[in-house]
């Protein structure tokens, strides 16, 4: 395998079943100074993203803030336009599309907001709120939009009577469902959610999270979410990929990331996890990692983690380590990684 | 029910039954007049902390766990007269190592905060003054307790700065909140709470705002600094997880109202309430095998002002039934179900362990 092969072959193979393909996505965000407004920098939010989400599975892009994660969402939904990079959804090339010709898109896919409060427009009703999508794409669904939205009110486990209401007389876990309802009501293929249940409280949570399943059962969805809960994601993500300073550095399915994790930072995330079992107090062994995460105007030149990982060695600060498949369907990008019995990648 | 019989009821983890608790909350009131009417944010809550020991206190939002704090802390506005500004009205007593705090005036109050008891807020940028450097807001607070000089001061302030882990401590504190990051501010409103070696601490939500990564390392601090100075330490949180991390005994907080005390063990080993079951339900597993579905709770928090008659759970209770009514009648007390560990529910004993043992924990 080199490093220029960036997708697996298997993966290319599997072309067809993938719903978006993600290559190489930058998103730079300029910094400008002085008088003449002129780029002194960039926020290297998304560095170099490779992907591909299959339909009907459930992708989770993990990480701790200022990872790039709500970037790459509003990426793929083409809320921003990349920098560099190329995505794909369902063969079409959207990487540069204008507005007008996004729109018709808008269809197939939509997106969850993190924040139930300033996701809905105060001063509309539930019913206008959830019908916007028809009004704005000129759908006109079958038996009337009042029907439908009552119907995706239904749906979502809300009263259809509550048609008339306006959002502050709902609830934050309420909320969320009425926001679920209107991406849906255009029957997406994709849903893209950022941090869709972290702003609720446990009980409400667990009722989200049990709703996104069903619903995904129901209308065939293909779900991106993008989380900081790493119990969350592993509880509903079929392949998960871990974000450190704009690069993904860990690709795999959700059992064998838990299981046998293989970048250090990985490791280190989930051994910080506090698990709700008094008996395993004593006995974690516990990564603590030193210090904050670098800023991404200048991150750490080679591997973004070096700074902070307990492996470095000169390699890992002379050169970047690619992502490869190291193991069938679990990528890594890391010179020393865990749960490997060569401990150092020497074919490269 | 008379305090004394409330008191009784508080039970401390065995060993220590007769000293006096270091903290003591006796039928705690704290409710809010508004125009819709009176929110009994927390209403008749009792519970004790020793010396050196950590409580939990669980609960989602606008169970009442922040307003207990504000309430030991004396930060609530009281009302000024009944008719100009409206505030907090509060009832019941607080008992801080034997001093009754409820009764006191609010100058008395602020001379125990900081030396005596201290707290750590969630949101470390609004906690702070952003026009003052940390430095400067640390050495404020030391030299109200403390007669030395602004240079003694200011050395105690690196001092604490360093100990908290912060790096280059004698640059860091002539820095402004703004130029630190958010674990780095957290780490610093700690120095902050821990500078007069305050004998209470209380943490509401201490690590809600901050990535798991570091999360973990305030949690290693606070445990450290716990032991080095044998605070008492109330942690608010929703985390389950947090709680089993660090806490000793907890305190399980619906609608204003204690459902569950115990040691940590017992209310992560045995737990008694169904609303504690749902919490554990509710939360994705990280340690065990993964759960087709979640163990949701059925419905949303009730109304503070309209709580629920009876027990303020049974709209949500999936086991309502089994109490021939009196769920919706009755408000359960905390009653013992072993020694240590109280539950205010009105399910029997035997009922209670066949539903933990058969429906709840094959589900976790």
């Amino acid at each position: 395998m080199t490093a220029s092969a960036q997708r697996p072959a298997a993966e290319a193979a599997e072309q067809d079943s993938d719903l978006i393909i993600v290559d190489g996505l930058i998103k730079h965000f300029p910094i400008r100074a002085g008088i003449l407004r002129r780029q002194v920098g960039a926020v290297q939010a998304v560095d170099g993203l490779n992907f591909a989400v299959k339909r009907g599975e459930t992708f989770s892009i993990v990480g701790e803030s200022g990872c790039g994660k709500s970037t790459t969402a509003r990426l793929l939904t083409r809320l921003l336009e990349p920098t560099a990079g190329k995505i794909t959804l369902e063969g079409r090339d959207i990487t540069h599309l204008k507005d007008a010709q996004l729109r018709p898109l808008r269809r197939d896919m939509q997106m969850i907001f993190q924040d139930p409060y300033s996701s809905l427009n105060p001063r509309h009703t539930v019913g206008k709120i959830v019908g916007a999508p028809f009004r704005l794409q000129g759908v006109t669904p079958p038996g009337g939009v009042k029907k439908a939205v009552q119907e995706l009110l239904a749906d979502v486990g809300l009263n259809p009577e509550h048609y008339n209401r306006y959002p502050h007389e709902f609830s934050g876990g309420q909320r969320q469902r009425i926001g679920i309802a209107r991406t849906l009501a255009l029957r997406p293929r994709l849903i893209v959610a950022d941090e869709p249940v972290s702003a609720l409280d446990v009980s409400i949570q667990a009722q989200i999270l049990n709703l996104l399943e069903d619903l995904q059962e129901e209308f065939d969805l293909t779900y991106v979410i993008i989380a900081h809960d790493l119990s969350v994601v592993r509880h509903v993500s079929d392949r998960v990929a871990v974000m450190y300073l704009g690069k993904i550095v860990e690709l795999a399915d959700a059992e064998a990331l838990y299981g046998t994790p293989m970048h250090p930072y990985t490791v280190a995330l989930m051994s910080a996890v506090p698990v709700p079992d008094t008996r395993r107090r004593e006995q974690r062994g516990r990564i603590l990692l030193s210090g904050d995460v670098p800023s991404p105007i200048s991150p750490p030149p080679a591997c973004r983690f070096h700074t902070r990982c307990w492996k470095a060695q000169e390699i890992c600060r002379t050169e970047e380590p690619p992502l490869v498949e190291l193991v069938t369907r679990h990528q890594v990008a890391c010179h020393f990684p865990e749960n490997f019995p060569d401990k150092a990648v020497d074919e490269r | 029910m008379t305090t004394s019989a409330l008191r009784d009821l508080v039970t401390r983890h065995p060993g220590q039954a007769d000293e006096q608790p270091f903290l003591e909350v006796v039928d705690l009131r704290v409710h809010f007049p508004t125009d819709d009417g009176l929110v009994k944010s927390v209403d008749g809550l009792s519970f004790a902390l020793d010396r050196g020991r950590t409580l939990g206190i669980v609960g989602e939002s606008g169970s009442g766990k922040s307003v207990t704090s504000l309430a030991i802390m004396g930060l609530h506005t009281r009302p000024a007269s009944e008719q100009t500004r409206p505030g907090a009205q509060l009832s019941g007593e607080i008992y801080l190592d034997g001093d009754e705090l409820l009764g006191k005036t609010p100058e008395y109050v602020r001379g125990l905060r900081g030396k005596r008891m201290a707290m750590i807020f969630q949101d470390p940028l609004s906690a702070m003054n952003p026009y003052y450097s940390v430095g400067h807001q640390i050495i404020e607070a030391y030299r109200i307790h403390n007669p030395v000089n602004k240079k003694v001061a200011r050395k105690h302030a690196i001092d604490m700065l360093g100990r908290v882990g912060i790096p280059e401590p004698s640059r860091r504190v002539d820095a402004y909140p703004h130029q630190f990051s958010g674990g780095m501010r957290q780490r610093a409103m700690i120095a902050m709470a821990l500078s007069c070696d305050p004998d209470l601490l209380i943490a509401d939500e201490p690590t809600t705002a901050l990535d798991v990564t570091v999360q973990a390392q305030i949690l290693d601090l606070i445990r450290d600094l716990q032991s080095e100075f044998n605070s008492s330490v109330v942690l608010i949180t929703h985390d389950l997880g947090v709680v089993a991390e660090l806490a000793d005994d907890v305190l399980v907080m619906y609608a204003g109202r204690a459902v569950e005390y115990g040691s940590a063990d017992q209310l992560f080993n045995r737990p008694a309430h169904p609303y504690t079951w749902g919490l554990l339900g509710s939360m994705p597993r990280f340690d065990t095998p993964r759960s087709e579905r979640l163990l949701a709770i059925r419905g949303t928090p009730p109304s503070l002002i309209n709580v629920p008659p009876g027990c303020p759970f049974h709209p949500r209770c999936e086991y309502v039934t089994r109490n021939e009514g009196r769920s919706e009648e009755v408000r359960p007390e905390l009653t013992p179900v072993e020694p240590g560990h109280t539950v205010a529910c009105h399910l029997s004993q035997t009922d209670r362990e066949e539903i933990w043992e058969q429906e709840i924990v094959p589900k976790l």
